[in-house]
């Protein structure tokens, strides 16, 4: 009975030891955002570097979380920093489409040399979402912040039921490719370190496939967010492309998408320095080390606290933007 | 590991957005860090930020007298804009990348490739160009 007891006491000390710094950094993001939300304010509450401070920090905490979790980092900084900090949401979703975008950008390369990004599969449909995205951002530029605020928490909403609902699948079965991926080339090759062999890969429902990247591109540009969340489960459970493949195109389709969104946001002044430079050397460097913990930080408890995190976020936009919750 | 399956081009387009990406962040740090610690002037004081930034992007055009587009490259000598080059270049990227691909596809006589990369340079063009998103105030 003793050594049962002893065992358990073990099995907790180990299940606490290994959950602990996701549960401290979420806590921390909790703590820095409430503060921020309660002496909002005040502008003149804390000298001007005090903002990106803790912008820069709490986006290196994002960037821990981002890659255990699996989510892209500019989904859970257009709700968090748009919801809890005094900038206002233009700005935000300006930073936001730059965070996401050098994340892709630094990710890009090395996907694209091992051939868990393709170029032929990628191309078509970031074509689309470019242009989409455009429009996406122009329109979220025009209409009224609180209507955004709006639209952004019942999408977030979303992305939640998504995430926690959402099947993957490591190799999908298609059994012979559509008449337009064929016609593309839309197939290849990569090597699953995993199974130490090449896996040869197809897609099907490739015409589908393109009209929801026209969405997600207009989704991306509207709110500022890099679409990995969208992007994943359309080309893996609709497409039929390889988890791997689907999560190194998705992130190197958005090295696209982000840059003509971006520009619409830069061109329209849209984009602070002194929000995006802190923003995105902070997820940069949080993801650098998230990257490294991967084999620490158990994924399952990120992912769930991420998902709370989300809910959370969603919510205070979609309160902020019916003005019930300022 | 063997990668004799990736394709010239995309091998291409990697080491190329590689560079991109990597002269990009610098570029963007250190005119950061100039404009931070004061090492150029600034259009606007950064010890006025805390009580503009809250302000709708077109208010916040008005009350700083900033003007929209290209127009910024004017006002390059102040640490504010120059922090905007590194983003600019960091948005331009692909465009260098989907240049450089084209002859790759052209050689193989991939017309739709070649189309796709054309149309998506346009994309991206149009997108920076400012036709689309200011020039005006």
């Amino acid at each position: 009975m003793l050594r049962n007891a002893v065992l358990a006491i073990r099995e907790t000390g180990g299940l606490v030891k290994t959950n602990l710094l996701p549960v401290l950094l979420v806590l921390t993001i909790f703590a820095g955002s409430t503060y921020a939300a309660e002496v909002a304010p005040s502008a003149s509450a804390m000298p001007w570097w005090g903002w990106p401070l803790a912008l820069f920090i709490t986006c290196f905490f994002l960037g821990i979380v981002a890659v255990p979790s699996g989510v892209g980092g500019g989904v859970l900084f257009v709700p968090i920093v748009g919801g809890f900090f005094p900038f206002h949401l233009d700005f935000v979703r300006g930073a936001g489409l730059l965070v996401a975008l050098a994340s892709a950008l630094a990710a890009g390369p090395s996907l694209l040399r091992v051939g868990l990004a393709d170029l032929r599969l990628a191309l078509p449909l970031a074509l689309l979402a470019s242009a989409s995205s455009i429009a996406g951002a122009m329109i979220g530029l025009a209409i009224p912040a609180s209507l955004v605020q709006i639209a952004l928490g019942i999408t977030i909403l979303g992305i939640v039921v998504l995430m926690a609902s959402a099947k993957k699948s490591e190799f999908p079965d298609v059994v012979a490719p559509d008449r337009l991926s064929a016609a593309l080339s839309m197939h290849g090759i990569f090597h699953d370190a995993s199974q130490g062999k090449n896996i040869h890969w197809q897609v099907h429902r490739t015409p589908l496939g393109l009209l929801l990247f026209v969405g997600i591109g207009f989704l991306a540009g509207l709110f500022g967010m890099g679409a990995g969340w969208a992007n994943v489960p359309v080309l893996n459970l609709l497409m039929g492309a390889p988890l791997k493949v689907s999560a190194g195109t998705s992130s190197f389709i958005l090295t696209l998408v982000d840059s003509s969104a971006a520009w619409i946001y830069l061109n329209k002044g849209a984009v602070l320095a002194m929000i995006a430079v802190p923003s995105v050397i902070g997820m940069m460097l949080g993801a650098f080390i998230g990257a490294r913990l991967l084999h620490v930080l158990k994924a399952s408890v990120v992912r769930k606290l991420v998902i709370s995190l989300l809910l959370f976020a969603g919510l205070r936009a979609l309160l902020k933007g019916l003005g019930i919750w300022m | 590991m063997d990668n004799n399956h990736i394709s010239v081009e995309q091998q291409r387009y990697a080491t190329l957005l590689s560079w991109g990406a990597r002269s990009g962040l610098v570029l963007l740090i250190v005119c950061f860090l100039a404009y931070v610690f004061g090492w150029m002037p600034a259009h606007v004081p950064v010890d006025q930020l805390p009580y503009l930034w809250n302000l709708p992007v077109e208010e916040y055009l008005k009350q700083t007298n900033t003007t929209t587009g290209w127009s910024w490259l004017k006002m390059i000598g102040e640490g504010d804009f120059a922090s905007l080059v590194g983003i600019a270049w960091l948005s331009s990227c692909s465009l260098i990348c989907l240049l450089a691909i084209i002859p790759v596809y052209a050689r193989r006589r991939d017309k739709v490739f070649v189309m796709i990369c054309v149309i998506a340079l346009a994309v991206q063009l149009l997108a920076a160009s400012g036709i689309l998103g200011g020039g005006h105030h």
